[in-house]
């Protein structure tokens, strides 16, 4: 043994002696035994992390040259774009890697639909995942207002104002949030806080429980198989590799390819073409003109939708009432699924034709839901919205029926290539 | 050490009132930060009344001033214009006698408003706060029918020239009209009424 392995090796038995280091190594990358049989769709978690890595270090960086006053904060935001050594690549990267976040979550949460991965026993580890989720709005809805650009102020303006209606106390709650009558420089000066403090605290924490409580029970993978069933005779899972060395390097390569994606759209195209930064936003806000159009960023289109198909007032509520109402639940929804969902297997190989359906049809209203989101509103594509808004809901409201009567096939003991 | 045994009851009563007490303290300590989300001193104090020359104001003609941060418009109606809004044919209007609305007792009436050639509202879409756009001719957003009025490009809610609510659109209730009064016949003082402040 060299000098400095052997210097190594004393440092890092020192260190184990006062802190639990091997034993964390071990229950997370070491000897953390992942089913051998991860495809594609298990890239996104790690992707995920990568991405709340970039979006901290740049918001960090950011933080530095912006500021959260009414009358200074666009003009900082492009100081930072123009005279800041490096400002454009660093804005440019955070504002791309809040839609790739939204990217690799939806496609997180598609592979939990897909494979079951919320079903007993990681019910735990999807709700702190829908947390997660929820979280993530929250801190990309704070940050859209922080540039102060028209997008910003009337996008800021219409979700305080959802608060409003809420019986008796809606104003007073959406007065709460603002600090103010209308958004204004409290308001920003807020947002900027919970934007930089409390929800990437909130976040991380989250992150990590997430990740303790996955690896408590082990992941789940495409054949829906436990792999921690079959053992061999050291009791490590026969279908389980170690998840260092074999999934960080297999990982590492998934995530240089992330980054060529990213790239690509960081350097040729970052405001891809209005969808990641829209053109209303290079004009600062003002609070007397409403811009002519205004429509979130894509990935809150599919709830703005739902909450523009809500045109009709019954039982005595009114319509905007039934907005807000409706748009909660479509978020919110997705926490029930552990419990909704009846079928005995839970990977899509085993499930049959009723609800490979259901979820293709789910998709495309998602789909749907979205690309009406980002246009203006006409009566037909309310009609449409209104159409694709009840599908969307009858897919969980159906769920413990159609996943009871679905024919599902034998699943095997093992895990398959 | 005590020798007698441990007495449970007395042990659960020490922890019951001490999360009794302690969760009164956490609570009352929470009062100062929640209140603190409430609009200051200085949010409150820029509410003042805001005096407005409509004299340069020309028929047909809206003005969009701001108060309370908010745009409040004053519209010069034309004779046209009002005729439009006594009814009739017009469009179904989901609130016509502005019984569920915001607005100052001497604008419930067929114009909203104090003189029937000066509507003045709050720029504000009942709905989620956009500020609905002045469309005093059809277009594509409102349809051929169209007789006037404000068009919200945000969820597509519609108001007549009187600010009223068509029926079937996301928005509950008509426009709202703040307080005001006329100083003289070309000053008009918004944000106070003859009734008194708002």
């Amino acid at each position: 043994m060299s000098f400095i392995t052997k210097g190594l090796t004393g440092l890092r038995d020192w260190v184990d002696d006062r802190f639990p280091l091997m034993t964390l190594w071990n229950d997370h990358m070491g000897a953390y035994y992942a089913p051998k049989n991860f495809n594609f769709w298990y890239y996104f978690g790690v992707l995920s992390l990568v991405v709340l890595v970039i979006q901290i270090v740049t918001g960090i960086w950011l933080v530095m040259n912006y500021k959260p006053d009414a009358t200074l904060a666009f003009a900082s935001v492009e100081y930072i774009m123009r005279d800041v050594n490096w400002g454009w690549l660093i804005r440019y990267m955070h504002s791309t890697g809040a839609s790739f976040f939204f990217i690799v979550v939806y496609m997180h949460m598609f592979r939990g639909l897909l494979y079951g991965s919320f079903k007993q026993p990681r019910e735990l580890i999807w709700i702190l995942g829908m947390f997660i989720y929820l979280s993530l709005m929250a801190e990309a809805f704070f940050g859209y207002l922080l540039p102060w650009g028209q997008m910003s102020f009337w996008g800021a303006q219409v979700i305080t104002s959802l608060f409003g209606a809420v019986p008796v106390v809606g104003e007073q709650l959406a007065e709460l949030i603002r600090g103010d009558y209308v958004i204004s420089d409290i308001t920003l000066n807020r947002f900027f806080s919970f934007h930089v403090i409390a929800l990437p605290f909130a976040i991380a924490g989250l992150v990590v429980l997430h990740i303790i409580a996955l690896h408590e029970v082990g992941s789940n993978n495409p054949d829906g198989v436990e792999i921690k069933k079959l053992k061999d005779k050291d009791g490590k899972p026969l279908d389980g590799i170690p998840f260092h060395p074999y999934y960080t390097v297999k990982d590492s390569v998934g995530v240089v390819v992330f980054l060529m994606f990213f790239a690509s759209v960081v350097f040729f195209a970052p405001e891809m073409g209005g969808y990641f930064l829209e053109a209303n936003n290079f004009i600062p806000a003002d609070p007397m003109k409403t811009p002519l159009h205004i429509a979130p960023v894509w990935y809150f289109t599919p709830f703005y939708s739902i909450l523009r198909a809500n045109t009709y007032p019954f039982f005595g509520v009114d319509a905007k009432l039934w907005g807000v109402i409706f748009m909660g639940l479509g978020t919110m929804v997705f926490f029930l699924l552990p419990w909704l969902d009846r079928s005995p297997v839970k990977s899509i190989r085993y499930r049959g034709g009723i609800y490979k359906s259901a979820l293709a049809i789910f998709v495309v209203a998602f789909v749907v839901l979205g690309y009406l989101g980002i246009l203006p509103p006409t009566p037909g594509r309310t009609l449409t919205a209104q159409i694709f808004t009840v599908v969307y809901f009858l897919f969980f409201a159906l769920m413990p029926l159609y996943t009871k009567w679905d024919k599902t096939k034998p699943v095997p003991e093992r895990v398959t290539h | 050490m005590s020798e007698t045994a441990v007495d449970l009851d007395r042990r659960r009563f020490l922890t019951g009132t001490a999360v009794v007490i302690g969760g009164i303290g956490a609570a009352t300590a929470a009062v100062p930060f929640i209140a603190s989300f409430q609009p200051s001193a200085r949010a409150k104090a820029i509410g003042a009344p805001v005096e407005v020359d409509i004299s340069t104001i020309e028929v047909g003609q809206r003005v969009t001033y701001k108060w309370r941060g908010k745009p409040v418009w004053v519209l010069r109606r034309t004779p046209e214009q009002l005729d439009a809004l006594k009814g009739g044919n017009g469009p179904v209007l989901g609130d016509p006698d502005s019984v569920k609305s915001e607005q100052p007792a001497f604008a419930v009436n067929a114009w909203r408003s104090l003189k029937p050639e000066y509507l003045v509202l709050v720029g504000v879409c009942t709905h989620l706060g956009c500020s609905p756009s002045f469309r005093p001719l059809p277009d594509a957003d409102t349809g051929a029918d169209w007789k006037g009025g404000f068009f919200c490009p945000c969820h597509g809610s519609k108001f007549d020239l009187a600010g009223r609510v068509f029926a079937g659109v996301p928005a509950p209730t008509n426009l709202v009209v703040p307080p005001y009064k006329f100083l003289s016949d070309t000053r008009i003082l918004i944000g106070e009424s003859d009734g008194g402040k708002s």
